[in-house]
């Protein structure tokens, strides 16, 4: 076949159809031997590979006197891709907002109820949301690169500005294994060092995700991260999101049932009554069950398209 | 005239005046002006030209109407009107730049630039004042802008209560501060302690730094809000904290803006008169020590060249149009600086 001859020189092979699969295949092999021989060493790596249950139990979100989200009750499985879907305004983004703490950062925001990581409640009293972000990483609808750094610095920011001083040794192994993780380091192995707005819509998306695997996080929280992006690079996002699965937690946001119906492992939808009103959890099991055999009525007229 | 086409057949076509014809048409005004005003024995170039305007904008419109319809009449028209409100801007400049230099290039030499005027009755150079402007301005912008980054950083980052809009409002009032008043409050400010009649370089830093911090809160104020608030969110959710997320993202994201914003603001500040005339006082030798006695600035050394002239009066005015070109010419390489550190430096910044 002509995958294998093509995965031996996996680099040039990403963009051909035929190798695709062998080939990042390969690539996640290299970048777990990457992830083990850097664990020891890797001040911040003590955490690699530890994905961790989320809890949501009797969560309500405000915007001052806005109520935004009643009520949510779930369990993010480790391991495992949840799908967020819902229509525009049910808050699906203000409640994955709320899983790292950054709800908080809109004036006037607040989260009651709890939200616990792995049995301990990140928004108990004296609990630094800096150190719940460190745990929890998240990917943003639109690629937001820092423009005033490289591609390298931009992966490395996160050890730059937390981890305090480490050697450039090992700042360069977590960016090549950032980048190897990302599907990237093909890509931009030759120009490390220009900068991270250079590069294609797609390829900045992934440039975010390495940059927010870098820091080692427990779960990974994605807010529409393809919804900027062609087909093309929508596929390779969701292969990597298939491959991270297997390290971290992972929560995304979609308002393509596709995309969900591919990429997800459990799917929880969100339905907005009437406008005014408070978006609300209608649902949420395992994907398949969601899209061919859902228990609500709301959730069918939404998977299949004929709502409103 | 009346050989301009019909407009033609289609529907998206229509009939287009010549490239040439807003300056034919404000060349005929402008010549038929004229002839009307040498006729009536009233004619002057000033007048020629405002009446030029008028005629040229119902004349283009009248035209342009016939041929190319209503929308572009009344486009040509504002566009001849606005060409005319830029012309009128342009002349006090233009006029300025040519009296400062016609009249401050003879004065301007090697002697002027390097030799103070102790002792050299009726003679000597600038060099003591250049020497001043620079040192005082200098010392001002290290007062000023720290504090003012500092209260931009405050005012964007932080402050969302009752503070941070008080601090807008006394920063909108400090700017409409009167310059001999920043001045006055200076010298009591020096005098409380140091007693009359007291004068020092560092005296004018500071009334000058009261008048170029609220600039500079205001010009870093622009550019921190237009830091995209999606960087800022990028840095939290990898765990940074505030104040790191500030200074590695905020502040390096407008660091063109930033220092474009200082560098105007001490543009603006250093052609300042009246507020060193009290604070700064006159001298005739070299001081480059701002914390020992009197200092001699380019504003005031113009002023009193002007004010109080030597023997030979003619020099003396000479020596204040020359000061007039120097100062002009620092503020203008500040600008140019100003635009090639922020080429140099600017971050693109994709939404």
């Amino acid at each position: 076949m002509e995958g294998k001859k093509v995965s031996a020189t996996v680099g040039s092979s990403e963009k051909k159809e035929g190798a695709t699969e062998s080939g990042s295949e390969q690539l996640s092999q290299t970048a777990a031997a990457a992830a083990t021989t850097t664990t020891g060493t890797t001040a911040t790596a003590s955490a690699a590979g530890v994905a961790k249950t989320i809890e949501v139990r009797d969560v309500n979100l405000f915007y001052g006197d806005f109520h935004a989200v009643e009520d949510v009750n779930l369990t993010i499985q480790p391991n495992k891709v949840t799908a967020l879907i819902g229509s525009s305004g049910c808050g699906k983004t203000t409640f994955l907002r709320s899983l790292n703490r950054m709800h908080e950062l809109t004036p006037g925001a607040r989260v009651e109820g709890h939200i616990t990581l792995d049995g301990e409640d990140m928004y108990a009293r004296g609990v630094d949301p800096v150190r719940v972000r460190r745990l929890v990483g998240m990917v943003f609808q639109q690629p937001n690169p820092f423009p005033t750094m490289s591609i390298y610095d931009n992966v490395a920011s996160g050890l730059n500005l937390n981890a305090g001083k480490i050697k450039k040794s090992q700042r360069d192994a977590v960016v090549e294994r950032s980048l190897r993780g990302a599907n990237l380091w093909e890509e931009v192995k030759d120009r490390l060092d220009k900068p991270g707005l250079g590069l294609s819509g797609g390829q900045q998306q992934r440039l975010c995700i390495a940059r927010a695997i870098a820091v080692e996080p427990e779960v990974l929280l994605m807010d529409e991260p393809c919804s900027a992006l062609d087909p093309v690079a929508t596929l390779a996002i969701e292969d990597l999101i298939g491959e991270l699965k297997s390290r971290y937690t992972i929560v995304i946001v979609t308002h393509n049932m596709q995309q969900a119906a591919r990429a997800s492992d459990l799917t929880a939808f969100f339905n907005l009554e009437e406008s005014g009103k408070p978006g609300r959890l209608v649902e949420v099991g395992e994907t398949e069950m969601i899209f061919t055999n859902p228990t609500e009525k709301a959730t069918e007229d939404y998977v299949s398209g004929r709502f409103g | 005239m009346a050989t301009l086409s019909a407009p033609p057949g289609g529907q998206l076509a229509s009939g287009l005046l010549p490239k040439w014809a807003p300056y034919a048409v404000f060349a005929g005004s402008a010549a038929f002006s004229a002839a009307v005003l040498a006729a009536t024995g009233a004619f002057t170039i000033a007048l020629m030209l405002v009446f030029g305007v008028l005629v040229s904008c119902v004349a283009i419109y009248t035209w342009s109407r016939a041929v190319e319809g209503p929308r572009r009449a009344f486009d040509r028209t504002m566009t001849m009107a606005i060409a005319a409100a830029f012309g009128l801007a342009m002349i006090p400049l233009a006029s300025l730049l040519f009296e400062v230099i016609s009249r401050g290039l003879p004065g301007l030499s090697l002697e002027f630039l390097t030799e103070d005027a102790r002792g050299k009755i009726g003679g000597g150079g600038a060099a003591h004042a250049l020497v001043g402007t620079l040192v005082i301005t200098g010392v001002a912008a290290i007062i000023s802008v720290p504090i003012g980054i500092m209260a931009a950083i405050y005012l964007t980052e932080y402050g969302t209560g009752k503070l941070s809009k008080a601090l807008t409002f006394f920063v909108d009032v400090m700017t409409g501060i009167p310059s001999i008043v920043a001045g006055l409050f200076a010298y009591a400010l020096f005098e409380l302690f140091l007693g009359p009649g007291i004068r020092l370089g560092v005296m004018g830093s500071v009334a000058l730094s009261v008048l170029m911090i609220p600039i500079v809160i205001r010009s870093a104020e622009e550019v921190l809000k237009i830091v995209p608030n999606h960087l800022r969110e990028a840095a939290y959710a990898l765990g940074t904290p505030k104040w790191k997320t500030i200074t590695k993202i905020v502040l390096p994201t407008a660091f063109a803006g930033l220092v474009t914003g200082v560098m105007l603001a001490v543009a603006r500040i250093i052609g300042e008169t009246a507020p060193l005339l009290v604070t700064t006082g006159v001298i005739d030798s070299i001081n480059s020590d701002p914390f020992d006695g009197r200092m001699q600035n380019l504003a005031v050394y113009a002023y009193s060249e002007y004010r109080s002239p030597g023997i030979d009066k003619a020099a003396s005015y000479d020596r204040a149009w020359a000061a007039a070109l120097l100062l002009i010419a620092i503020v203008m390489i500040l600008n140019v600086v100003a635009r090639l550190v922020y080429r140099r430096y600017k971050t693109e910044i994709h939404r």
